[in-house]
């Protein structure tokens, strides 16, 4: 049966249901509000994702029901939002002018001095008040991961997000219109697939996944655009002309997870937010390396399979995938095939995908048993940042402490995410020993020659990358070798 | 007609000086409401400018191909150099910034030509389409390699002597001699440079810029459009934070909007992105520094010799002030008996650097810190106890590199103080301990001052302006010269005002500062806001009360003693008059009730060529723990703890002071952790958007962060209500991070090396400070 087609966005903005027709594929949600409906409120500070000065909510059915997130309106499509609820700032303050909870904390503790990033901190907060009013540092820290303050230090803002935490949420606009939204989100997703050209060119957003293999065959140059945390700054920064354009951020049936002893298998459309309880519930120290994937904006958007796909050398979920061998799933109109993750990257900028291809599924066997297993990531700043490495290590003993296998992966040490097999083949066989270990570091000279670049020296990344093997050897010995922000169960080892 | 006095209620007024208040923007900025000049609707026919960088670090410009710009879409102009009628915008009036350049490029980033389109959009994807031809030149990014390739300095240096620095050298007891570089930073303020122009009649335009600074804006505007100041009028309401970064690098962007804005007779707004926003303005100077130390066997500086060398950019911009204020602060608390200080103000081909919350203190201070720590480790002593040997005294061994007296020391109560509420000694010694029983993670502590010199040293900058109206129904419109960039001096300002009338905070209107309202105003910088604009508004205040006073005597036949602004009321007599009722009454009296306020700092004076006087009207101080811990596997670090006392003499807005020392302290912490400018080896900045270059997150906070103000503390200066000034002294606390880094470095040897550490300290320098360590 061939899929419905419609030609406008459907959404909800604040209070109001807009049908939107002729937008451009590269439209943001930030120059909509700003430009198209003067809601000045919400900023650009970076337009790249960074800054958060542009936050805003998004309410979308998910594979929860209407969940409300926080995402960078800065890149952000427009095509994107197709039967979603877009919350700005204005949108908190009632009628007469009384503040919401969250703001009035907010002037209450002095957490704003110049203003301007402001807008997107209440939103950031809100975000998480909505999600658990009663917050502890550790989650207020992470949701502001990705909110940049230039004047404040935090702190005020800090104390006015612990202190909203005495407020409860019941009486909150979202909350109390939560299924009147999510039965008119319901609605508005009517099933059609929307096809919208514009005189900048044109945007698809497929009804499902069948849907967008059928797309992708018809477009085979298309852009595949996810949680656009990656391509937004194709746009914004490069001026980049991403036409035809297929968003896929409201598939749900790419939004899956299943769990069985084989292991896990993540839909490709899965946000590192939506990955994260079984991630790191099942893999030891990846909710570590998870809390420190972007911010939580760039969590809430970014999706685990567009980390793999745009296979980039310095995306962080590769290694650790690859060191638990991990495989994914591409597919060409209806026919699939699986690959081992690996394989995937073949050089800088190339990877196993040929037009008409998208990525599927990622599938990522259980952890044997009995097999130490740890990621580490090594950046200038410890949250919000690039790797400079990223190192994933995976070793098995056997009876008398020998290692009978080693897969150790690394990020931004090389063109593409990389298996270090030098210093893998050296220690199989070896007594795993402080010996064997410091032996082995230097064979990282052998597997890798890495650049210098504004994120780290060669020197730096090869030491570091070394010494990395050093910390999982003594992590597997139980020592406690890592500077910790809010001790909690270092898992692994 | 008013109330007896017994009547009266003994209420105070609501904000006056020394009570916390929100900033007075606070609820506007919770709501969004808060209007940024990106914000503003714009008038009809609004054209949006953009400007294309060049791409070169140093080359001589062929040609430029710009046919293709000029037909893109939406495009309506496209300026060059040819188009400015006056091309130049040299903040130190050295004639050596155009506008747009000429024929060259002295940075990779320079602005060329700028795009005038229908949208910013349109005008950003023009900018793609030029062809520029160059010939490229040799350049210098890097300061070292700029003094050893003989390149210009950019100003005049200047030299700090007293004492005989050689013989004394000679003969000290202990001697050293080392280097250390310390890295710029980047504003990163949130919004980032914006202007509009709104062209009027004649040769009259209006601007609105995001600056620190709209006089300048406004002679600068009419020096490249070769009209006169009274034809330029700026506005600025507020910024989105500046730092320094909007004290002159806000000109271009004005400039090259009111020159369209004049060609095309439509309002021009101007906004750079993030990325040419970082790389085509101006940051915190980088500095190499070099030092000879003589010193006793206690730890007693008897000479220091030192030059610092700072890599200023293409242009002097204010290079020379900073500079000059590097050397001012190189002292910091400490007596230098003998001591020659020199500045070396390099050319390279960057972008001109400029003012950045401290002004080339911090980087002056911290080479001082080095001097310390240099002792300290080749001693075998806690820093500590080398700096408290050092301080200035109060009644001798008080005079300052410059020949000023220090007059107003406190730092040894300050540091006593706070060593015992932060228990330092018994922390330090748990650290020591600790590190003799953990391989891999090591911890730090330090305890560092800083005092720093209050005033511009352009003397002639210590003058600002006020407007107070008070209207007849006793509602008052403040303006002052001073610019609001999120430190709340128009909160400040307002309480000063309210404090004046005994009126209610709510009572005091602030307005968008404006050329047209106060002329000949000085950047709102050198964290003398309130200092100056306090003074100047509290002025126009006590000149509209004379006259309310002389009215009331007159008007009542009461003596003078017998009239008081007490809350709310002006009691004459036994009679208590509301406000609102005694401001119609003089009104109808015909009293003026409208006045300019007018400041000028007294005392100051100072002669650059002698290196000699009393640059500063008083010093603000402040000192600060901090502990660390570091992975000496890895390099990664965290402050696990800040303790701070800080002094801003009798505050005039507790919250809000101690809002600007935690933000100050955090800034200054990212300036020398995570901070990086890193240029590539075509003179590129690499670092040039927030996914690149690290500014603090709440995440690096300290674990415990103890912030106190010296509430003991009074200004001995008559200054607005006793306070001190606040913006920037607080920033340089953060020198104790580095040095706490440092000793938890030095422990990998025992405490033996001074490990040398440079600025920032990311986790790279850190590893690679260990590694050089443990080589020995």
């Amino acid at each position: 049966m061939p899929t419905a087609v419609r030609n406008e966005l459907r959404f909800i903005l604040n209070s109001e249901v807009v049908h939107l027709q002729n937008v451009s594929p590269t439209l943001t949600l930030l120059d909509y509000l700003r430009l198209q409906r003067l809601l000045t409120g919400t900023k650009e500070g970076c337009a790249e994702g960074d800054c958060g000065a542009c936050t805003v909510l998004v309410g979308r059915i998910g594979p929860k029901g209407l969940v409300y997130e926080s995402v960078n309106a800065c890149i952000r499509f427009m095509a994107s939002l197709d039967a979603c609820h877009i919350v700005t700032v204005e949108h908190l303050a009632d009628v007469n002018g009384q503040l919401h909870p969250v703001q009035q904390a907010m002037v209450d503790f002095h957490g704003s001095q110049c203003g301007f990033c402001t807008p997107g901190i209440v939103m950031s907060l809100y975000g998480l008040w909505l999600e658990t009013p009663k917050a502890d540092a550790e989650r207020i820290e992470k949701t502001l991961q990705g909110n940049l303050c230039r004047c404040t230090g935090y702190e005020a803002i800090l104390n006015a997000a612990e202190a909203v935490g005495q407020t409860g949420n019941g009486k909150d606009k979202l909350v109390v219109t939560h299924e009147e939204i999510s039965a008119k989100l319901a609605e508005l997703k009517d099933g059609s697939r929307v096809e919208i050209n514009s005189p900048e060119g044109s945007s698809i957003v497929p009804a499902t996944a069948n849907d967008l293999a059928d797309v992708l065959e018809n477009n085979p140059d298309a852009t595949v655009v996810a949680g656009s945390t990656d391509v937004g700054l194709w746009v914004t920064k490069h001026m980049r002309d991403i036409s035809p354009a297929v968003f896929i951020g409201n598939l749900v049936d790419l939004q899956t997870i299943e769990e069985d002893d084989a292991g896990i298998t993540i839909g490709a459309g899965v946000t590192f937010t939506d990955a994260f309880e079984a991630i790191s519930r099942s893999i030891p120290t990846m909710g570590d390396l998870w809390d420190r994937i972007g911010g939580e904006q760039v969590r809430n958007m970014g999706t685990v399979g567009g980390n793999i796909a745009n296979g980039s050398p310095i995306g962080d979920t590769p290694p650790p995938f690859i060191a638990l061998g991990a495989s994914v799933t591409l597919q060409k109109g209806s026919a699939t095939r699986t690959i081992d993750l690996e394989d995937f990257f073949i050089d800088y900028g190339k990877q196993d995908r040929e037009p008409g291809d998208f990525v599927r599924a990622l599938h990522i066997p259980k952890l044997p048993d009995g097999d130490k297993f740890a990621v580490y990531k090594i950046s200038k700043r410890r949250d919000e940042d690039i790797s400079a490495v990223c190192a994933a290590f995976r070793v098995r003993l056997d009876g008398a402490g020998n290692v009978e296998n080693a897969r150790f992966a690394f990020g931004g040490m090389a063109a593409t995410p990389k298996r270090a097999s030098a210093v893998e083949k050296a220690l199989i066989g070896k007594p795993w020993a402080e010996a064997e270990i410091d032996r082995a570091m230097a064979l990282f000279d052998q597997d890798f020659t890495p650049l210098t670049d504004w994120r780290a020296s060669a020197e730096y990344r090869m030491l570091a990358t070394k010494n990395l093997l050093k910390r999982f050897f003594l992590e597997t010995q139980g020592d406690s070798v890592q500077v910790v922000r809010h001790t909690k169960t270092l898992a692994g080892a | 007609m008013g109330q007896t006095v017994s009547a009266r209620s003994s209420k105070a007024i609501s904000g006056g000086v020394h009570t916390s208040r929100q900033h007075d923007s606070a609820h506007k900025h919770v709501t969004g409401a808060a209007e940024y000049i990106d914000d503003m609707m714009v008038p009809a026919g609004t054209l949006h400018g953009y400007l294309g960088l060049s791409e070169r670090a140093h080359a001589t410009i062929k040609s430029m191909d710009l046919e293709a710009v000029r037909a893109a879409p939406g495009v309506v102009d496209v300026l060059t150099a040819a188009d400015v009628p006056h091309n130049d915008i040299s903040p130190s009036h050295l004639d050596d910034e155009p506008v747009l350049t000429d024929g060259y490029c002295d940075f990779y980033g320079q602005p060329l030509f700028a795009v005038i389109a229908e949208t910013r959009e349109a005008a950003r994807n023009a900018t793609q389409l030029a062809k520029i031809d160059y010939e490229d030149r040799e350049y210098k990014i890097d300061v070292v390699e700029a003094m050893e390739a003989d390149y210009p300095h950019v100003t005049k240096p200047l030299k700090l002597e007293n004492g005989d620095v050689g013989a004394a050298l000679e003969t000290a007891a202990n001697r050293i001699s080392s280097e250390m570089r310390i890295g710029g930073q980047d504003h990163f303020y949130l919004e980032g440079h914006i202007a509009m122009a709104v062209p009027g009649e004649d040769d009259e335009v209006t601007i609105y810029s995001s600056t620190q600074h709209p006089s300048e804006v406004q002679h600068m505007v009419s020096h490249a459009l070769n009209a006169p100041s009274n034809a330029v009028t700026v506005n600025a309401r507020r910024m989105g934070g500046g730092f320094g970064g909007k004290e002159t690098q806000g000109n271009q962007f004005a400039a090259i909007a009111a020159i369209a804005a004049k060609r095309h007779n439509r309002a021009v707004k101007i906004r750079p992105d993030r990325d040419d926003d970082m790389i085509a303005t101006g940051k915190r100077h980088d500095f190499h520094m070099s030092f000879d130390v003589g010193f006793d066997n206690e730890g007693r500086i008897e000479a220091l010799e030192a030059v610092f060398a700072a890599r200023c950019g293409f242009s002097a911009d204010l290079s020379g002030p900073v500079t000059d204020r590097a050397l001012f602060h190189t002292d910091n608390c400490y007596y230098l008996p003998n001591v020659l200080l020199t500045s070396r103000p390099m050319k390279t081909n960057t972008v001109s650097n400029t003012a950045f919350r401290g002004f080339g203190g911090p980087q002056g201070m911290l080479g001082g810190e080095r001097v310390i720590e240099e002792i300290a480790y080749a001693l075998g002593k806690d820093p500590l106890e080398i700096r408290k040997i050092n301080f200035y005294g109060e009644n001798d061994r008080n005079v300052t590199p410059y020949h000023q007296t220090v007059e107003d020391n406190i730092i040894e109560r300050i540091v006593g103080e706070l060593e015992g509420s932060s228990d330092y000694q018994a922390r330090r010694k748990s650290i020591i301990e600790f590190n003799k029983t953990s391989p891999v993670i090591r911890r730090g502590i330090s305890l560092t001052p800083v005092k720093f010199g209050i005033s511009f040293t352009a003397t002639w900058y210590n003058q600002a302006g006020s407007l107070v109206h008070v209207y007849q129904d006793g509602s008052i419109h403040l303006n002052h010269g001073g610019t609001e960039m999120g430190q709340g001096l128009n909160t400040k300002v307002a309480q000063v005002v309210a404090d004046e009338f005994q009126v209610d905070l709510e009572t005091i209107r602030i307005t968008a500062t404006s050329t047209g309202k106060v002329p000949n105003t000085s950047a709102t910088a050198a964290s003398s806001g309130s200092d100056l604009n306090g003074m100047a508004a509290a002025n126009a205040c006590e000149q509209i009360k004379t006259r309310l006073v002389a009215f009331a005597c007159e008007h009542y036949g009461v003596p003078e003693d017998q009239v008081a602004f007490v809350p709310n009321h002006v009691q004459v007599g036994n009679q208590l008059i509301p406000f609102p009722d005694f401001i119609k009454q003089a009104y109808m009296a015909r009293i003026q009730l409208s006045a300019a306020g007018f400041y000028k700092t007294p005392k100051i004076h100072w002669d650059r060529d002698k290196g000699q006087g009393r640059p500063f009207f008083y010093f603000a101080y402040g000192a600060a723990v901090s502990e660390v811990s570091i992975d000496t596997l890895t390099g990664e670090y965290h402050v696990d703890r800040v303790d701070i006392l800080h002094d801003v003499g009798k505050s005039l807005n507790p919250a809000i002071d101690l809002g600007q020392v935690q933000g100050a302290f955090i800034q200054g912490m990212g300036w020398l952790t995570t901070e990086e400018l890193w240029w590539d080896d075509n003179g590129r900045l690499r670092t040039h958007a927030p996914s690149t270059y690290k500014i603090p997150l709440a995440s690096d906070r300290p674990k415990e962060f103890n912030v106190q103000l010296a509430t003991w503390s009074t200004n001995k200066e008559r200054t607005i209500r006793r306070s001190k000034a606040v913006g920037e002294p607080p920033f340089m606390l953060a020198n104790s991070v580095l040095e706490a880094l440092s000793m938890a470095t030095a422990s990998v040897a025992d405490y033996r090396i001074c490990p040398r550490l440079d600025a920032p300290a990311t986790p790279e320098r850190i590893l690679l400070a260990v590694e050089r360590l443990k080589k020995g």
